[in-house]
């Protein structure tokens, strides 16, 4: 168990910069996942932590001590990589006691140790196979065997689930989850899927072009985005987001500009026949998906395309639908894509007058 | 085995398509099998002759060398000697010192093999590993050794030698093999396969780089290896001209030497006892090659473990 903590990190190669300046504490005992779109560093900031990676500035801490210098074997770091890394030549026995011999185990140890390990990950009719002959879900649990039976203090995941067929990865996320509860180590977790993400983490780090953009928990993400990155990229639909030029009948109360409003495509209702109160707005609508209990619409409106997203609803039929935002849910950024907290949005009286 | 099945996932997918041109396509089919039989057989054909080309001087040896020596001249040639004479084995043998000649080539093909081992893993695994300055000007300038025939430096290596008074000795036959640029080129290119990933792994779990090496590295190219040893093993147990210039005496003498003498002895060229000579030369090699043919193949078709 650790608290890692990231101070003014940065990394170039050559004379790329990928990093720049991040600032990050991963809590002792969380399930932190960093996701952010393919190339944004998060498998660099990753190995920088299991010290595959050398650090270009800053300071790297595991439990309070200064790990720049120490080898990547000594920081009490195990990693579970992409492709398992597993070591072909040997046998699933090999692969999981090769930590422990390089660390002077003695056999006798070793054997109670493995054993223990296979057993709780269900290997333990296998562990005079090769790799090779083994499905890609038990070459995953050898490979966190291997990593288990260290017992780290951090465990380092890279996207461990993207070889895996849709039904096994959903198998391994509970796993997971249950893995990290029962032996409460501080787990750091790569994928850039945010389903993933948001099921399995109980602290998410955003990133985006080598910065963090938010760490926070998941439900902070979801309701509290700190800007429009985020606000986009949690979530299925993304939120949606207009130009406030585009848009017509908002009265928008700020100190500062507001330059995009956003809502939530599950947040908009579809008005039909009642009267509801809100950001009023109507287009045509230009693909309907319906997946069964959910339906989702996509509507090209003046102030630019958006998606809409019911539960439990009828599909409608109509060409052009009108879907009101309660006021509360519509979400205010400025021009530097930063959400703007206290911004006071009405209707316009004009509005009351005439229409939209 | 690939052209078969392939041929036959074309068939039934013409099935679906085209069901009202059963005559022409039936045709064509037959004409496509005839074909591919043809081609077979051809195949089966060439390799038949590529084993004769081979397979008859050995046989030829084998059976003179169980000749009596005017047996040997008989012409039209007789295959199968009418009484197998096993004492031209020993007439071979006794015609010089074969055992120390025997034991000398056990101990320089065996002490090349243990020094290429020990210099050129490690050799390359840091030309495949490691960046370091001067790394690739390092790398060219064994490359060129590679293209260096022997013949042009033996003087030199044999006043270096002689001053180093290792002429007549073992270590002055091992020691201009101690590596070979061959086998670092060799194992350089196994060594590039292998994924950056496993050495990282191998990092976490403590491993120390002569651990990587011979732990990971090591296994995951024995098929190259062992080739490489064979390649190395079969040249310097047959090599005559290093011997040769590199011994006055025959301390250090190797069993081709001995063999290449077994002419000189009677005058005439006795075919029956070179022959049993060469056998006793080959038979090592045989053996060796017989229990690392498995390897051997796995070496070339080697493309990379995942
Ligand atoms: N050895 C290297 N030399 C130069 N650039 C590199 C090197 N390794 C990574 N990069 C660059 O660093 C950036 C971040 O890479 P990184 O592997 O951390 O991305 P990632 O967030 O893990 O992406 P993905 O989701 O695709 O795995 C990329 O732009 C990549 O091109
Ligand atoms: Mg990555």
């Amino acid at each position: 168990m650790a608290t890692i903590e990231l101070i003014n990190i940065s990394k170039k190669y050559k004379d790329e910069t990928i990093i720049a300046d991040l600032n990050l504490t991963i809590k002792d005992g969380s399930f932190t996942v960093l996701v952010g779109p393919s190339g944004c560093g998060k498998s660099t900031t990753l190995r920088m932590i299991a010290g595959l990676e050398q650090i270009t500035g800053g300071e790297i801490r595991i439990d309070g001590k200064r790990v720049n210098e120490t080898a990547p074997g000594h920081r009490d770091v195990a990693m579970v990589f992409q492709n398992y890394a597993l070591y072909p030549t040997m046998t699933v026995r090999g692969n999981i006691e090769f930590g422990l011999k390089n660390r002077g185990i003695a056999k006798r140890e070793r054997d109670t140790l493995v054993a223990d390990i296979a057993e709780i990950v269900g290997l333990a009719p296998l562990l005079d196979r090769k790799p090779q002959q083994l499905s890609g879900g038990q070459r995953q649990r050898v490979a966190l065997a291997r990593a288990m039976v260290k017992k780290p203090k951090v465990f380092i995941l890279d996207e461990p689930l993207s070889n895996l067929d849709a039904k096994l990865r959903n198998q391994m996320r509970t796993e997971l989850i249950q893995l990290h509860k029962r032996l409460g180590t501080t787990f750091v977790y790569v994928t850039h899927d945010q389903v993933e993400a948001m099921s399995m983490g109980d602290e998410i780090v955003v990133m985006n072009k080598g910065l963090i953009q938010q760490a926070d928990s998941p439900m902070n993400l979801y309701y509290d985005p700190a800007n429009l990155f985020t606000a986009q990229f949690i979530g299925t639909p993304a939120m949606n987001v207009l130009d406030t030029r585009d848009v017509s009948g908002l009265m928008l109360q700020s100190e500062s500009t507001v330059s995009h409003i956003g809502f939530r495509p599950e947040r908009a209702q579809i008005e039909a026949g009642q009267q509801l109160d809100g950001f009023r707005i109507s287009g045509e609508v230009m693909t309907r998906e319906s997946l069964g209990a959910e339906n989702i619409y996509q509507i090209k409106a003046a102030s630019g395309v958006f998606f809409v997203k019911t539960f439990l609803e009828p599909l409608y039929e109509a060409p052009a639908l009108s879907v009101v935002v309660p006021y509360e849910q519509l979400y205010c950024f400025g021009p530097d894509g930063k959400r703007l907290a206290g911004v006071k949005v009405q209707e316009r009286q004009l509005a009351m007058a005439g229409g939209v | 085995m690939k052209a078969t099945k392939s041929g036959l996932l074309v068939e039934t997918g013409d099935a679906a398509l085209t069901r009202g041109m059963e005559g022409s396509r039936g045709n064509r089919i037959s004409l496509i099998r005839a074909g591919r039989a043809a081609l077979r057989v051809l195949n089966w054909l060439c390799m038949l002759l590529l084993v004769l080309v081979f397979a008859l001087p050995f046989g030829w040896m084998i059976s003179t060398s169980l000749k009596t020596m005017p047996e040997t001249m008989i012409f039209p040639p007789e295959w199968i000697p009418k009484q197998p004479v096993w004492q031209n084995y020993a007439d071979a043998w006794n015609t010089g010192p074969f055992l120390r000649y025997f034991m000398n080539s056990v101990i320089i093909a065996i002490g090349i093999l243990i020094c290429q081992a020990l210099t050129i893993i490690p050799a390359a695994y840091a030309f495949a590993r490691y960046q370091f300055i001067g790394s690739k000007l390092l790398f060219s300038v064994v490359m060129v050794t590679l293209m260096i025939p022997a013949q042009l430096i033996f003087l030199p290596v044999y006043l270096e030698l002689s001053a180093l008074k290792l002429l007549n000795t073992h270590l002055g036959l091992i020691l201009p093999f101690a590596s070979s640029a061959f086998g670092i080129f060799l194992l350089r290119q196994g060594f590039m396969q292998v994924p950056e990933e496993l050495i990282e792994a191998a990092r976490l779990d403590q491993a120390k780089e002569w651990k990587i090496i011979a732990k990971l590295m090591v296994p995951m190219v024995k098929p190259v290896l062992i080739t490489f040893a064979l390649f190395s093993f079969i040249a310097h147990w047959n090599d005559y001209f290093w011997p040769l210039v590199m011994t006055t005496n025959e301390t250090a003498r190797t069993l081709p030497l001995g063999i290449a003498k077994i002419r000189e002895v009677e005058g005439v060229a006795t075919w029956n006892t070179l022959m049993a000579g060469n056998l006793i030369l080959v038979a090592p090699i045989l053996v060796v090659f017989f229990f690392s043919q498995r390897h051997i193949i796995r070496a070339f078709v080697y493309s990379g473990v995942k």
